[in-house]
């Protein structure tokens, strides 16, 4: 960040320097360059800001989406990678009254396409009448025979859809492009919302921006109301974490308090659908998918599919879930539809499209590939049935000018119901933060419509892309885009709300539900990971302060740890080892896919500590430069164990976390303490058993002697007062195995329940004589196979 | 003819399977004036959990079931009573190869008989460059819509070997040409793609086969089996002709229909953990026996 602070401050300028495009319209000012009135408190504001007050104000953006772990994926030649939100902190502006104006216009689109599904999953008559080529729909990977006749339980396909707008030279607003397969942004823009309203707080504050939490209640509640039942639940359904736009899976998710699951979460049974949980399955009523139509059900839809839920159109032909939106909708996607629905419209909707899309010609038909012929300048061609956004990179669209006359009249003979040609389109440019600077770049706008118990409700608000350059091909994220805010500016004093019920004397807190069971089956890893770490980090601290001060002479003692470093995949002698790195990654990997029940800055805390460790890997030597180097890795696991326990709502979730926790640091104490206070153990060994078990202090409190086998024992094991005590871990697992759902059956203990009992009492009874490494040993493995039997019990 | 159908599938595990959805596409469908089919019976053993019966978008009869964990064996068993009419002598109404753009134009609509759905690629028949060669050479010349399939459908049954170890139910068509070699799948999906890279709308027929080697015939390949062929679209007044490629001929009275869809994926007997391995390798069993 630094070059680009020393940028915005050689700018000074702030917006007095900004010049529209020649030619270009601007949403902030006219042809002329001066500023529109909308427009106006917004400029007066960021240029009554010195420049480095700007940069601030602009940073705390920054910080706010770095705190929270905002990112996207991106994927490239080298596999995916987690990038951070490129978010420009100045929001485009749009005045209220053009606002109302465009909702009307929106919703009627909204309202088109939703009979345009009707019929193609239905009657069919669009095609059986000539009003659309049967090309587009049968030879449409998108259109999925086994939906046709499938009605929606909700009485409606669409529910949740996009739109992507741009303002063309006349300064009208054309659709771009239709999204109404899964639209991603809704959960971005909120994010948007919030990281600018920071950066431009006085500014947000005095201004009359619509909010956006209504919408996302309402759409809410919408989504609840289908359910038939009181225990039938709403979920979200994503690909998984490696999904490019996870984050805001898991983000939509937290923000609406539904439950976040995965196609192989779920089975399906007489008809019903049912999400797998620490409870046992429970029913699903409502998903909303953010997960591509054709990779859901593998039965019926792409077999392939690895991520889907087998019998999920069983459930529905059953009418026993309602999909948002329903299955099949992607075919509206098609670029060719466009060609089609300025004609359909009257028929259909009862009127003229109230909004114009792009001019779009379908080259199956004679009369369009005149016209294409006619005019190649203006026109850009495409695959008809794509359903890639104009402007992203692998959209496959070419000017039909860069081929010859000849080439272009043959493609169009030989390919023309393939092909659309499209008008190529003209964009407006928005004030973006560019390097430091403001400069005018190319935007679209992302619009989103909700079908909610008044109609459609569209955001107010929404996603504007911009472009890196003046260029507005350069618009796609992939491709260096920038993400801003949008704001809809109101004369008056607008409405206040947020996800909280408006009438506090309706609030209810509602129960808890049931955890899925991957949730919990990471939640527990996840505790494990981190306990793991804690001990590989503990070990290798202790050996590495040895070798620094002791050298050759404490080999003997370094071969009785060996098979502790084995059993965890461990070399000790690498600085830090590549074994600590995996089991780093491991705990990522679980914690990525909770990120809805995990605190952000619990997140950004362990993501901090993975890249410290990488970093340190790459330099740190063995002996006393590691020994400080694990010391610092061990400070920041303290606090993400901090963030986490004083964070965490205390219900079943955490419940697994600490159980992993405590599990862990159960098996390793047994396994260092039958290695380490064996008798044959060379000297030295115990007073490392109780420096890893962090009980110096303890034990020198408890026994003002040097180091025994039996104060050893008594300390790290048979101590239910030490928290780092074996005994300690089993109580702990006790009380927490008991309160997990059915411990009891009538009185009756579960299995589980059962084993923790007996080992809590053999624990109990024993003393550092009867507990020897046989014993220890024993311990070990019953600990481990607790672990097997939680599996099969919760888990899967 | 009227026959008696029996179709047993049978499996084995060495280790169990967990409990998983399966569909089976297996029964004999209704075609009016074509065939007909009662008395059906579907039973499994051990019984199902869930049992559930759908008509698909093509029209097969599709049963879907949920199998009990920890199985060591599986057997279905389908038994039904066909009654197949024997085709008429055969005149050819189909157009000129070149006229049928225009007869696909007058025929709009997307009901499951409906060409359309037959000429574009699908989940297991993609456009190969090498098959659409194949097939413009055979289908050069050819007076009708008709002829174009009967002479693709002999070059493929010359040019190929039958061959159940050469491909598995999942070889693409592209390697099962290339090596010249296949089953009745292999070859229909072949001669599909060919088909459709001339324009001509091509189905896949999954069905069995009922043979009794004639006198001093040979017996036909596949005998008693399930078996598949191919379905082409020949006009508005010529309708659909099926043809069988395995065996080189239009389909006749000993072939008895399940259903017809774009390609295999739809069409499988089995679909859900339990695979088919190969259509005619050893794990099932059809008789067919004429009453």
């Amino acid at each position: 960040m630094q070059p680009q602070q020393g940028k915005a401050l050689a700018s000074e300028g702030g917006l007095l320097a900004y010049r529209p495009l020649p030619g270009v319209p601007d949403e902030m000012a006219d042809a002329q360059g001066r500023i529109r009135p909308l427009w106006q408190g917004l400029a007066r504001w960021l240029d009554s800001l010195t420049p480095t007050e700007r940069v601030l104000h602009f940073a705390r953006a920054d910080q706010y989406l770095n705190d929270s772990g905002v990112f996207y994926r991106m994927y490239g030649a080298e596999g995916s990678v987690e990038r951070r939100w490129p978010l420009s902190p100045v929001p485009v502006l749009v005045d209220e009254d053009e606002w109302l104006a465009l909702v009307p216009a929106l919703a009627q689109r909204a309202d088109l396409l939703e009979r345009v599904m009707a019929d193609l999953y239905g009657p069919g008559d669009l095609v059986a009448s000539g009003r659309l080529p049967p090309d587009l729909v049968a030879g449409n990977p998108e259109w999925l025979r086994p939906l046709v006749g499938v009605r929606p339980r909700t009485g409606h396909f669409l529910h949740f859809i996009a739109f992507e707008l741009g303002r063309g030279p006349d300064g009208k607003w054309w659709v771009l492009s239709d999204r109404t397969q899964a639209p991603s942004g809704a959960g971005y823009a909120l994010e948007n919302r919030v990281a600018t309203s920071r950066a431009l707080s006085e500014f947000y504050a005095t201004e009359n921006v619509h909010r956006l939490a209504g919408f996302f209640r309402d759409f809410r509640d919408a989504l609840l109301a289908h359910r038939t039942d009181r225990e039938g639940r709403a979920a979200i359904l994503t690909p998984g974490p490696l999904n490019e736009t996870y984050f805001e899976h898991s983000y939509i998710a937290r923000y609406l308090a539904f439950n976040l699951v995965q196609g192989d979460d779920m089975s399906v049974q007489d008809g019903r659908l049912l999400l797998r949980t620490v409870s046992g399955p429970k029913p699903v009523e409502v998903l909303w998918r953010r997960l591509d139509s054709a990779y859901a059900d593998p039965l019926e839809l792409d077999q392939g599919s690895r991520i889907g839920t087998p019998g999920l159109i069983a459930a529905l032909r059953a009418g026993q879930v309602s999909l948002i939106n329903a299955l099949g909708s992607g075919v509206l996607e098609m670029r060719a539809l466009m060609a089609f629905l300025p004609q359909l419209a009257p028929e259909l909707v009862g009127a003229p499209l109230l909004i114009p899309n792009v001019a779009t010609w379908w080259c199956g038909a004679p009369a369009a590939r005149a016209t294409v012929l006619a005019n190649p300048g203006r026109m850009i061609l495409g695959g008809a049935l794509s359903t890639a956004l104009p402007f992203d990179p692998h959209a496959g669209r070419v000017p039909a000018d860069t081929l010859s006359r000849e080439a272009l009249a043959r493609k169009l003979d030989r390919e023309g119901a393939q092909l659309v040609a499209q008008e190529s389109v003209t964009l407006s440019t928005t004030p973006a933060l560019i390097d430091g600077t403001i400069l005018p770049r190319p935007m679209t706008l992302r619009v989103f419509l909700a079908r909610t118990q008044q109609g459609w409700q569209v955001l107010p608000g929404g996603f504007a892309r911009i472009g890196a350059t003046p260029d507005p091909a350069a618009i796609a994220m992939q491709r260096g885009g920038k993400a801003a805010d949008v704001w809809i500016v109101a004369r008056h004093k607008v409405e206040t709300l947020s996800m909280v019920p408006a009438r506090p004397e309706a609030y209810r807190r509602p129960l808890p539900s049931a955890l899925p069971s991957r949730a919990a089956d990471n939640l527990f890893w996840l505790g494990r990971y981190v306990e793991r770490a804690e001990g590989i980090i503990r070990l290798l601290r202790a050996r590495n302060t040895r070798m620094a001060e002791a050298g050759l002479a404490a080999a003997p003692l370094f071969d009785c740890l060996a098979p502790l470093f084995a059993a965890q995949g461990v070399k000790p002698d690498e600085g830090i080892p590549k074994g600590l790195l995996a089991t780093l990654d491991a705990a990522i990997t679980s914690a990525a896919q909770v990120r809805d029940r995990f605190s952000p800055d619990a997140w950004s805390a362990l993501a901090d500590l993975q890249k410290t460790a990488r970093r340190m890997a790459t330099r740190v030597t063995p002996g006393d430069d590691a020994a400080r180097a694990l010391s610092a890795l061990l400070r920041k696991l303290a606090g993400i164990s901090g963030l986490v326990h004083e964070n965490m709502y205390r219900f079943v979730g955490w419940r697994f976390l600490s159980i992993g926790r405590l599990h862990e640091r159960a098996l390793s104490m047994a396994g260092w303490l039958s290695v380490l206070a064996d008798p044959e153990a060379p000297v030295g060994a115990l007073e490392l058993a109780v420096e890893v078990g962090d009980s110096v202090l303890t034990h020198r409190r408890r026994f003002s002697v040097s180091t025994a086998r039996a104060t050893v024992i008594d300390v790290l094991a048979l101590d239910p007062m030490n928290p780092r005590a074996l005994r300690h871990q089993i109580d702990g697992l006790r009380s927490q195995i008991d309160l997990l759902p059915e411990a009891r059956d009538h009185g009756v203990l579960s299995p589980i329940a059962r084993d923790i009992l007996r080992m809590q009492t053999d624990l109990a009874v024993a003393d550092p004589e009867t507990l020897d490494t046989a014993a220890l040993e024993d311990f070990r493995d019953r600990i481990a196979a607790l672990s097997d039997r939680l599996t099969a019990t919760y888990l899967i | 003819m009227r026959y008696q159908l029996h179709l047993a599938i049978h499996y084995a595990f060495e280790r169990p399977p967990g409990s998983g959805r399966q569909l089976l596409r297996v029964q004999p469908a209704q075609i009016a004036r074509v065939q007909r089919a009662d008395q059906i019976a579907l039973s499994m053993q051990p019984p199902p959990q869930d049992q559930d019966r759908f008509t698909d978008f093509w029209g097969f009869q599709v049963t879907s079931f949920t199998l009990p964990p920890g199985l060591s064996e599986l057997r279905f068993d389908l038994t039904a009573r066909v009654e197949r009419q024997e085709p008429g002598p055969r005149f050819d109404l189909s157009v000129h190869p070149a006229e049928l753009p225009a007869e696909l134009a007058a025929a709009p609509g997307l009901g499951p008989a409906a060409p359309h759905h037959f000429l574009a690629a699908s989940p297991h028949i993609p456009a190969v460059p090498a098959i659409s060669a194949f097939a413009a050479s055979a289908c050069a010349g050819a007076p009708t819509v008709a002829a174009a399939v009967e002479a693709l459908g002999q070059a493929l049954h010359a040019a190929m070997t039958f061959d159940p170890r050469a491909t598995e139910v999942d070889t693409p068509i592209a390697t099962a040409f290339a090596a010249r070699r296949g089953v009745c799948q292999d070859l229909s999906q072949i001669m599909i793609a060919g088909l459709r890279s001339q324009g001509i709308p091509a189905a896949y027929v999954s069905g069995y086969l009922r043979t009794l080697p004639p006198p001093g015939k040979p017996r036909l390949v596949g005998a008693d089996a399930m078996h598949a062929w191919v379905r082409a679209w020949t006009g508005v007044e010529g309708g659909w002709l099926d043809y069988d490629p395995t065996n080189a001929c239009f389909v006749g009275g000993d072939h008895i229909t399940v259903g017809a869809a774009r390609d295999y994926s739809e069409a499988a007997p089995v679909i859900g953990m339990l695979r088919m391995q190969g259509l005619q390798s050893g794990s099932h069993a059809v008789d067919i026996v004429a009453l």
